[in-house]
């Protein structure tokens, strides 16, 4: 596997589409997945006009949508499945563990390239496939799909649009089986000498437990997948029980399954996802502050230790999404119990974190402040997930907008803030250039301050129990008309949240025409990625053979000359 | 910069890099069928008492049983034709894996007259819950089937073949590789047999 591809001269095509080099995939990962970010929130922007105004025609986009230029009610439930669908599975997971993992890794654990380079670029390629198809699916016929992104049968056997969405979810697992596979025997094998399982940057360790979950837990979505194709193509009844009604007649189809089956193999991925959304993350958020705290990051082992059990808790919380389907008190208790346990790796880390920040030289800059971001929203996120986690409790807050407020915080300004952290970050390695601090700040704090104008005020209405899938936003339900008008005010910062992006995308526009060139290591930083030439050479990364001598974060190491000591150097 | 541990073994981990990797590819396998097997207990669970019983009396029993039997002669001869690269003998390589591949075939064609068979009665995937698992299951392990038929027979034909020549330690990890994924392959056989012919 790539013998002599380094000896050749490579054409364009070779070099900028069907690459082998693992920055050059990751990149395309890094392009591919933000531009998927901006369409899925693009598309909840649409929605959150309707549950503002509702039932008034939308501006800008209105005539596509339709003659009255109404947003329709099952436009309303494609936009929503497929904002789920494609903000993670085709936005974050891909941006944390494509492009992040596929370009750091090899260069943190100081290796040339990934282990099997043409299997990583099989992997980006059908992610773009299934990305394809999930986008045509819009044009079809029958529309996106539209049965939420859990696809939650029997609405999901009966909706249109569902078998693209299907198929196009068999490329995306094959996609992340083939890149995590690859990321961890590139972790195992391809470690530098002297790099040792605990002079591991905390970034690897996270991108490792994420891969295991994604090659573990994918699998049985697939298998899923594949049984819901053959109850919607073959006429099985996998997940049809016997004499369902559905549009005032009874199911011609033999009958006996069981929808529940797919809740359990769907959640069987679905709640290690969540931890494959938030472990990358953490990594970086760890390089961030180690970096900008110039101090070693407290608790660097037990935050692994945390990281690894909380992989293995993973497998055994999922049944938490489905304590109203009638599963009994049994299986209730034990996955309260479990879900319970689970939290406290999570505040390990975080803690950890924020004992990192005590006594260091903090510095503000713009990664820093994503980073430093992270902490407080990514903790509003988990508490409030505890009241979910009780059995319960979640039976009056399941299914309202508690919910939608919760796992945002989590995922959006928690894991996406520490993405653009991370952005900010290695950018100057990636293109040997340096995004601006200002255009950062005017792109940080906007983003912070409606963030939560948008997600604050759905725990208010989730208190209130207004459900999660209502297509005009709770107009018609007398409980929910004394919290109707916080509508307006989380549509208008959800608009603001979209113009805050733009001195982002200016920024690296701007930087990759104008931007003032770096050197190797512009952050000081220790770890061994800075060690390279920015950007780091093609097919081999370092000039030549490394070997490592030091822990990850040795910085401010009393009595060294300088305030950083690079792991590469004796 | 060259990859490394292609070829030798990394000494901390005593691996080289594709074994590994079609480990973890395994175990993946193992959750993806592991995930089938569990939607056939939970189902048999919920269908109506003697309903699995009485379709899975519809299977032909002896034709699976030869299937079993032919499976289990290719795990044999794909281990044969690694071990013949491992001694030097090409020539045995070329009959063994022709054999493995040859039992594949023969594993295909019984398993096409079976569907055929049932779809002259009118068993199609749609006319009970077990049926509708049998197909799934038996489908996609065909499907392995075939993946593992398409590998070996680059390996086995001369496009592939030549690599003996020109790099003969990476032409036995391939083999190596590829018999270990044939041995999963034929497992989950081990598996669909009981539970969907003689259960």
């Amino acid at each position: 596997m790539g013998h002599d591809s380094h000896h050749k001269e490579e054409n364009f095509i070779q070099k900028y589409i069907f690459s082998v080099d693992h920055k050059t995939i990751g990149i395309q990962y890094g392009i591919t997945s933000l531009i998927f970010l901006l369409f899925g929130f693009s598309l909840m922007m649409v929605m959150r006009w309707q549950l503002a105004y509702p039932e008034t025609p939308v501006p800008l986009i209105g005539n596509i949508l339709g003659e009255t230029g109404i947003l329709l009610p099952e436009i309303y439930n494609s936009l929503g499945a497929m904002h789920g669908t494609i903000m993670i599975f085709l936005g974050i997971v891909p941006l944390a563990v494509g492009a992040f993992g596929n370009y750091l890794v090899p260069l943190q654990i100081g290796a040339p390239d990934m282990a099997f380079p043409k299997l990583n670029a099989a992997s980006y390629w059908s992610y773009f496939v299934g990305g394809v198809i999930m986008m045509a699916s819009f044009f079809t016929p029958e529309g996106a799909a539209r049965s939420g992104w859990t696809s939650y049968p029997p609405l999901s056997i009966f909706e249109s649009g569902q078998t693209m969405w299907l198929i196009g979810m068999v490329f995306l697992i094959t996609s992340s089986l083939l890149g995590s596979m690859n990321i961890i025997v590139t972790i195992v094998q391809l470690r530098a000498p002297g790099l040792s399982w605990f002079r591991l940057p905390f970034f690897v360790w996270a991108q490792f437990v994420t891969s295991f979950l994604l090659v573990l837990a994918f699998p049985p979505l697939e298998a899923a997948a594949v049984l819901q194709l053959m109850d919607r193509v073959a006429g099985t009844s996998f997940f049809l029980p016997s004499g369902l009604v559905y549009a005032g007649s009874t199911v011609d189809v033999y009958g006996s399954g069981s929808p529940l089956l797919w809740q359990h193999l769907f959640w069987f991925l679905a709640h290690p996802e969540v931890y494959v959304l938030i472990l990358p993350a953490m990594g970086i958020v760890g390089e961030v502050l180690a970096n900008n705290t110039r101090k070693p990051l407290w608790g660097y082992k037990s935050m692994v230790y945390a990281s690894i059990f909380l992989g293995f808790m993973s497998f055994i919380v999922w049944a938490h999404h489905m304590f109203l389907t009638g599963m009994g008190t049994t299986m209730s208790a034990f996955f309260q119990t479990t879900t319970m346990i689970i939290s406290i790796p999570s505040v390990v880390i975080l803690t950890s974190f924020f004992l990192s920040l005590w006594g260091g030289a903090i510095r503000f800059n713009t990664p820093m402040l994503f980073a430093l971001a992270f902490l407080p929203m990514f903790g509003i996120g988990g508490l409030t997930g505890l009241p979910l986690g009780f059995a319960a409790s979640d039976i009056y807050l399941h299914d309202t907008y508690y919910v939608i407020g919760h796992f945002h915080y989590v995922v959006a300004p928690g894991t996406i803030f520490a993405l653009f952290a991370g952005i900010y970050y290695w950018f100057p390695k990636v293109t040997g250039k340096k995004l601006s601090e200002s255009l950062g700040k005017l792109h940080f704090w906007p983003s912070l301050i409606f963030m939560n104008g948008v997600f604050m005020p759905m725990f208010i209405q989730g208190l209130a129990g207004v459900s999660r899938r209502l297509y005009d936003g709770g107009q018609i339900y007398a409980h929910a008309q004394g919290v109707l008008q916080w509508n307006e005010f989380m549509s208008i910062s959800a608009f603001c949240l979209g113009a805050a992006q733009i001195p982002f995308i200016l920024n690296i526009a701007q930087a990759l025409v104008i931007g003032k060139k770096v050197g190797r290591n512009p952050w000081d930083s220790t770890t061994v990625e800075w060690s390279a030439p920015s950007p780091p050479l093609p097919h081999a990364n370092f000039e030549g053979p490394l070997e490592i001598y030091r822990e990850p974060y040795e910085y401010s190491v009393p009595g060294a000359t300088k305030d950083f000591s690079p792991q590469t150097i004796k | 910069m060259q990859i490394p541990y292609i070829v030798e073994e990394r000494p901390d981990t005593g691996l080289i890099n594709s074994k590994l990797g079609i480990w973890i590819f395994l175990a993946s396998e193992i959750m993806l069928f592991g995930g089938l097997f569990s939607a056939y207990v939970f189902l048999r669970l919920a269908a109506p008492e003697g309903d699995f019983a009485y379709w899975g009396s519809k299977l032909s029993v002896p034709m699976a049983t030869v299937n079993t039997l032919v499976l289990i002669s290719s795990s044999v001869t794909v281990i044969l034709s690694w071990a013949s690269l491992k001694m030097k003998d090409f020539e045995k390589y070329k009959l063994y894996m022709g054999l493995t591949l040859l039992c594949a075939g023969i594993f295909l064609v019984i398993k096409y007259f079976e569907y055929t068979g049932k779809f002259h009665h009118g068993i199609y995937p749609s006319s009970s819950t077990f049926m509708g698992i049998y197909f799934t299951l038996t489908g996609l392990h065909g499907l392995h089937i075939v993946g593992g038929m398409i590998v070996m027979g680059y390996m086995w034909l001369p496009i592939g073949a030549k690599q003996w020549e020109t790099d003969p330690e990476l032409f036995t990890n391939r083999v190596e590789t590829a018999g270990l994924y044939w041995h999963f392959v034929d497992l989950v056989w081990i598996f669909l047999f009981p539970i969907l012919y003689l259960l």
